[in-house]
């Protein structure tokens, strides 16, 4: 079968790509586009490696198909920083030393990321159950905790 | 999965019927697809199409009617949580929905997938059928309602026909003093199976007494239970410690569960009269909250 046409946006910037209609957004972004930003780990949803935002949600990449991206606005980990300039959750990552093998960490920013656009003043409780779907198998998450805790803090300017 | 998959988006309830009947191959509605696109990367099932209902506009909204709720099949657990009068009005049924994994699952899942999936440990259906919610299913030969209890069949199957689509759920009018509560044992504190779920939802009269319940349990059978025993058993009650054993006695001897790796049929047996009984307790506090005006 023809490949289907998809136009979206991704990172800002309109985008078109042709995909098979059984690809995930996952493969889309990181075979066609080359965003290998967003990394594979289990492939079922469980780890959480894969997280983009969608339309403001957050969504594992990897239970989500190229086509069902039709119009959506999507951010990567790509997305993040504003050029050369990172972003504050990023930062506090590199200071709260919150990544070893990097893995787990562009879906870690994603996902920290939409909870900080949602709420800039979460509990540790929070943070620890909104990244309950992001697992990390090096740091022990203490760090990714309050390099998420110490960003939301800088972000209210406190 | 199968190199030439069609992927079909339309924008309406009639539209996905037509394409749906017409399928001469494996055709699936797709959801959240956090069910089926596991299960079509596993092999276990390689549909000729697929029929992506998100954009049709019924089956993603909640709205008033008759002094309940019209609960779009396609609505997200999210969305649930975010939707503040439906959250209040049945906290039981959202905090089964909001139980469904990850984050990232939460914002893609729905409760017309968690049913139509048809798992017996599905977390947002005995809620549901405790709520008395019944589905609106569209199909090539008109609408027909069905109650909750009546779509799941055992492990992967339910009783749709061919082209046949949940379009939503009616969830009925709340009297007063009314609650719902589920819980659901696991040995993690997230992102894990049901070992028991239970849902319950009750009615007081003025006077504290219970005149109309509903308990359902799941991952204790093929699909999940509704207990009248159990029900019958709290209704003429004030919910009592001594009309919480009964129920929950009667919620044990209505298990039929299998052993696995997560749990055995006597823990099962045990657990899903715990699980019931705390679960009532909730509830009727929400009724009594309800009652006093402060919720
Ligand atoms: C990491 C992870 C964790 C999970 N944790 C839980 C959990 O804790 N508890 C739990 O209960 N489940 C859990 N699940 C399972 C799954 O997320 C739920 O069952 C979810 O509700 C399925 O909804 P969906 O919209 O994604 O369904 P889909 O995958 O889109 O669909 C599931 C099935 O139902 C059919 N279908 C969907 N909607 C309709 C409709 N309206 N009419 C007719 N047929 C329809 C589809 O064709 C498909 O066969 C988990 C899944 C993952 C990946
Ligand atoms: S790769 Fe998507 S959740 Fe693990
Ligand atoms: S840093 Fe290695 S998995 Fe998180």
């Amino acid at each position: 079968m023809a490949k289907q046409h998809v136009t979206t946006t991704i990172n800002g910037n309109p985008v078109e790509y042709l995909c098979e209609s059984r690809q995930t957004l996952l493969e889309v972004l990181r075979d066609e586009l080359h965003l290998t930003g967003t990394k594979e780990g289990c492939g079922t949803g469980d780890c959480g490696a894969c997280t983009v935002n969608v339309n403001g949600r957050m969504m594992c990449s990897c239970l989500f198909l190229g086509v069902e991206a039709q119009g959506k606005s999507i951010t990567t980990v790509e997305g993040i920083a504003n050029g050369e300039k990172l972003h504050v959750l990023q930062r506090k990552f590199v200071e709260h030393a919150a990544l070893q093998c990097g893995i787990c960490t562009p879906g870690m920013l994603v996902a920290s990321k939409t909870l900080l656009d949602r709420n800039n003043n979460p509990t540790e409780e929070e943070v620890r159950y909104w990244l309950a779907g992001n697992l990390c198998r090096c740091t022990g998450y203490n760090q990714i905790i309050e390099a998420v805790l110490d960003a939301a803090k800088e972000i209210r300017g406190a | 999965m199968s190199s030439d998959m069609r992927y079909e988006a339309p924008a309406t309830l009639e539209a996905a019927v037509a394409l749906l009947a017409g399928a001469s191959g494996v055709a699936r509605v797709l959801a959240g697809g956090t069910d089926l696109l596991i299960q079509m990367r596993g092999g276990r099932v390689e549909p000729a199409l697929l029929v992506d209902i998100k954009g049709i506009g019924e089956m993603r909204s909640i709205s008033a009617e008759n002094g309940g709720f019209r609960l779009g099949a396609a609505v997200t657990a999210m969305e649930m949580s975010e939707h503040a009068a439906f959250a209040k009005a049945w906290p039981g049924l959202t905090e089964a929905a909001m139980l469904i994994g990850s984050y990232q699952i939460k914002g893609r899942a729905t409760v017309g997938g968690n049913l139509c999936n048809a798992s017996p440990a599905a977390d947002s259906v005995p809620a549901l059928i405790a709520a008395g919610a019944t589905a609106s299913i569209l199909g090539p030969n008109g609408r027909r309602e069905v109650k909750a209890e009546d779509i799941a069949t055992g492990p992967g199957k339910n009783s749709l026909a061919k082209g046949e689509i949940v379009a939503s759920f009616l969830l009925p009018a709340r009297p007063a003093r009314s609650g719902d509560a589920y819980l659901r044992f696991i040995p993690r504190t997230e992102m894990d199976i049901a070992v028991v779920g239970a849902g319950i939802n009750l009615t007081l009269d003025e006077k504290g007494v219970c005149t109309h319940a509903r308990v359902c349990v799941g991952a204790v059978a093929e699909r999940a239970l509704l207990v009248q025993a159990a029900a019958d058993a709290l209704i003429g009650t004030p919910v009592d410690a001594a009309a919480l054993e009964r129920m929950g006695a009667a919620v044990s001897a209505a298990c039929r569960p299998i052993d696995d790796k997560r749990g055995t049929k006597a823990y099962r047996i045990k657990v899903s009269a715990v699980m019931a009984k705390r679960a009532a307790a909730i509830a009727l506090n929400r009724a009594l909250d309800r009652a006093r005006g402060t919720k």
